[in-house]
């Protein structure tokens, strides 16, 4: 009987017509192409900051242009474009060069050529059109020099004046002008050692005794003897110190005076000359005599500054190691305090917390604060902690400083917990997400062995949900690495003169203003004064930040995979 | 289904003598109420556990079986708005009298789930648990107990060599003895099992059911289970609940040969359920 029934189906499994909507073709597809169209992104994102970050150091030829009105110059081609040319200009050209102009639609081609010599000409960068130029060389004469101040200078060494004996034979400049300039810069390196260590040591001395004058001044109750004794004391400190600076200041100036007599003559390609200290000179390219390996050179050397050495005229050469230590103090500051704030917070609201109205409230407060705009932390932070907090603090152990502010102002410390305030948002809600997911099984076995709820908590929850506590914690940290808005207004500076952490005692000086890359970034490529000079430096620093931000999540995301191998196999 | 219960509980008719054990009962479950919110789970319950027998709770789903047993180890005290009234007595002790120790009663009545639910942790770990909660870190002392639970639990000879592999590893056979190993580590008196081979396959289940008759005499076994024959294999008492109250108690023959109630024998001989 049934059989029949199945027999008599004139249903058909070969279906011809089918309809799209129903099986969902058309939302695979629009869901791909959005995932198609994220990842381009990405990947365009990536490429482009590589790519402009990793060629930004790498030294190109330098021509010598033979222009057609006569002028020499010369320079390090950047980049080139087409552009229209000027109805104007064009009426200007001669009949042949407006025909060719025309040929090509109106367009002409022009390259920017990095000139240098900003002391001489007022300006680095030229554009030049292609049609000017009457013949181009590459003469293995020219040279590009980095200079200390100034920035580059590109022309030609002329003369050497090392101890009043002058040396202007070429084959001999270039024998020479090696091993003067390391010369030099041991020379500087010690002259700067003195300046910044020593005499900033007796300076911190001398600061030191005022402060301590002026601590035992404000003493309530102090007798007049006290305050002579405390002022003699201050007096002699001072004076010892004051000789001791005195010391210093003459083997500076006897170390300059000698750094004086060690010259160089440079001459740009027009043969205006320049005399200087050969100290000024942080590097020499002879760009054009260069192998491939004698520019990888110059690249590593470039790159090196770029990560140990202190940023100079202003922020757009030089290195950012400072910006770099203070990115990585102040993340690391921010998730020491984030962390057991976020994770403790979570642990409350998800194990302890009667679920009711309040809780869903607070859980809805917490789900916005994430959606707040970085800017008003900011403002909240400096107004709450550095104005309040640190105004307190400062009344009360930095008295004698007031009424220059110590914590009282933006700083290190502050900035910390801005953004701590700023991501707690984000590792609540994922370590209740964390919490969550651990069965309730889990909680149940524990209890029925007599654990309390903390050992539960303690040795099974906690572990079972680390992995996901940490993905919430890798989250906030990548996203207080590189917010900026909020640190404009709590700490961060165009250039901090010390670092955060140095052998004075405290070592770590959280009331410290710091640099910071993202800020870098800001303050190189839109507040300098040169913006095309600051380029390099805001693609290399932006490559920089990005791997930075790269390297700490991926450490963190090994430490979150140890951590799981580890409670998976389990220890107490 | 809905028709009403008329059975009283108590009365003659429905509750004969169990099989009784060597000492006096060791709970006693005394006009047992429950109320999740509004709603009433268990009526009235009154029976006696008896010391070292294994008792199965029988009946079908939503009966209240798992509650009853939840109730036993104050396992029930995390659900929100929950209400009881009357006693249940460990050896004559009310045990939801506010001043007892809830972790100290719970270290009397080890529990076994429905699902094997292992820590995260390694087989030693696991099984050394109960007593690492309690502030025992004396390497002998662990070593003892693991190897003791392990070997009541009929586990010794499977794990002895990868103590230390995590548990997760484990079938869920062995992962269901080792629960059964971790509720004995903490020297218990009763052991309370809420369906234990309901994950289970046959092969595994029927390694369980050795492990109970193994385990009769030692412990006090109440076991909830959904498996008629099961419960015939490894029981001395039944009870049988139906809708939150207990219909019949006695001895695991009698329930299942000659049950006094109708619904009783439409339940064990799998009329309804």
């Amino acid at each position: 009987m049934r059989s029949s029934t199945i027999s008599s189906s004139k249903r058909s499994v070969f279906e011809t017509g089918c309809n799209l909507t129903a099986q969902g073709e058309p939302f695979v597809w629009s869901m791909a192409g959005g995932l198609a169209i994220g990842i381009f992104m990405i990947v365009a994102f990536l490429v482009l900051i590589l790519w402009n970050g990793l060629v930004a150091f790498y030294p190109g030829p330098i021509r010598l242009l033979h222009l057609k009105n006569g002028r020499v110059m010369a320079g390090e081609p950047i980049r080139s474009e087409l552009y229209r040319i000027d109805p104007q200009k064009l009426g200007q050209m001669s009949e042949e060069a407006r025909r060719m102009v025309m040929d090509r639609g109106g367009y002409s081609r022009r390259w920017l050529y990095k000139t240098g010599n900003f002391d001489l000409y007022n300006d680095d960068y030229r554009w030049v059109d292609d049609d000017d130029i009457e013949r181009m060389e590459t003469p293995d004469d020219l040279v590009m020099v980095e200079r200390r101040e100034w920035g580059p200078f590109i022309g030609t060494i002329r003369m050497l004046k090392i101890d009043g004996k002058e040396i202007s034979d070429p084959s001999e400049i270039v024998r020479r002008i090696d091993d003067e300039i390391q010369l030099a810069c041991a020379r500087f390196e010690a002259i700067r050692t003195i300046e910044r260590d020593r005499i900033g040591d007796v300076n911190h001395r001398m600061e030191a005794a005022r402060l301590a004058l002026r601590k035992e001044l404000m003493k309530p109750n102090v007798g007049a003897a006290e305050r002579e004794a405390a002022q003699a004391r201050h007096d002699q400190e001072m004076a010892e110190w004051k000789e001791r600076y005195q010391v210093l200041e003459r083997e500076v100036d006897a170390r300059k005076a000698e750094d004086s007599r060690f010259r160089v003559v440079l001459a740009d390609v027009e043969g205006r000359q320049k005399e200087m200290a050969i100290s000024q000179i942080v590097r020499r390219i002879p760009a054009n005599g260069l192998t491939t390996a004698g520019r990888l050179g110059v690249y590593a050397d470039r790159w090196w500054e770029l990560v140990s050495a202190e940023p100079r005229e202003a922020n757009t050469e030089g290195g950012i190691f400072p910006a770099i230590f203070g990115t990585f103090v102040m993340t690391m500051l921010m998730v020491v305090v984030v962390a057991p704030f976020g994770v403790m917070a979570a642990l409350y609201l998800r194990e302890y917390a009667r679920q009711g109205l309040l809780v869903s409230s607070v859980r809805v407060c917490v789900n916005n604060l994430a959606g707040v705009p970085s800017i008003v932390y900011g403002v909240f932070g400096l107004g709450f902690f550095a104005y309040t907090v640190g105004g307190i603090v400062d009344s009360l152990l930095f008295a004698e400083k007031l009424p220059n502010p110590t914590f009282g102002t933006g700083g290190l410390l502050w900035s910390a917990l801005t953004l701590a305030l700023l991501t707690v948002p984000v590792v609540i809600v994922a370590t209740e997400e964390a919490l969550s997911a651990v069965p309730d099984s889990l909680r149940e076995g524990s209890l029925a062995c007599g654990a309390s709820r903390w050992q539960t908590i303690k040795y099974v929850v906690l572990p079972k949900a680390m992995p996901g506590i940490l993905t919430g914690l890798i989250l906030a940290m990548a996203r207080g690495a590189g917010e900026v808005a909020p640190l404009m207004l709590v700490g961060v500076v165009k250039l901090a003169p010390e670092l955060p952490i140095d052998g004075n005692f405290p070592f770590l000086h959280l009331e410290r203003s710091f640099m910071h890359l993202a800020f870098h970034i800001f303050d190189v490529g839109f507040q300098s004064r040169n913006s095309e000079a600051g380029k390099p430096m805001v693609f290399v620093t932006t490559l920089i930040l990005v791997g930075m931000i790269a390297v700490l999540n991926a450490t963190a995301i090994f430490v979150r995979n140890r951590l799981k191998r580890k409670y998976m196999t389990g220890h107490f | 289904m809905a028709e009403p219960v008329s059975f009283q509980p108590g009365s003659e008719k429905t509750f004969y003598h169990p099989q009784k054990g060597a000492d006096p009962p060791i709970l006693e479950i005394d006009r047992f109420n429950l109320w999740y919110g509004e709603k009433q789970a268990l009526f009235d319950n009154t029976i006696t556990v008896e010391k070292g027998l294994v008792t199965a709770l029988v009946g079908p789903s939503g009966c209240g079986k798992s509650t009853l047993l939840r109730s036993l180890n104050r396992m029930n005290d995390l659900i929100e708005g929950l209400r009881i009234a009357g006693e249940v007595r460990l050896d004559g002790q009310n045990i939801f009298d506010p001043q007892v120790d809830v972790i100290a009663l719970r270290k009397r009545m080890g529990m076994v789930f429905q699902k094997p639910n292992p820590f995260p942790m390694s087989i030693f770990d696991n099984v050394a648990y109960p007593l690492k909660v309690d502030g025992v870190r004396d390497r002998n002392v662990l070593r003892e107990t693991v190897e003791r639970s392990l070997q009541a639990a009929a586990l010794w000879e499977e794990v002895k060599d990868r103590l230390k592999d995590n548990a997760l590893g484990m079938s869920g056979g062995q992962q269901q003895r080792l629960c059964i190993a971790r509720a004995i580590a903490a020297d218990p008196e009763v052991l309370l099992m809420d369906e234990p081979c309901s994950a289970l396959d046959p092969l595994a289940t029927s390694k369980i059911e050795d492990l109970i008759n193994e385990l009769r005499g030692r412990y006090t076994i109440i076991i909830v289970t959904h498996n008629m024959q099961q419960a015939a294999r490894v029981s001395d008492n039944t009870v049988f609940m139906y809708l939150g109250r207990i219909i019949e108690y006695g001895k695991t023959d009698t329930i299942f040969t000659k049950p006094r109630n109708q619904r009783t024998q439409d339940y064990v001989t799998g009329r309804f359920g």
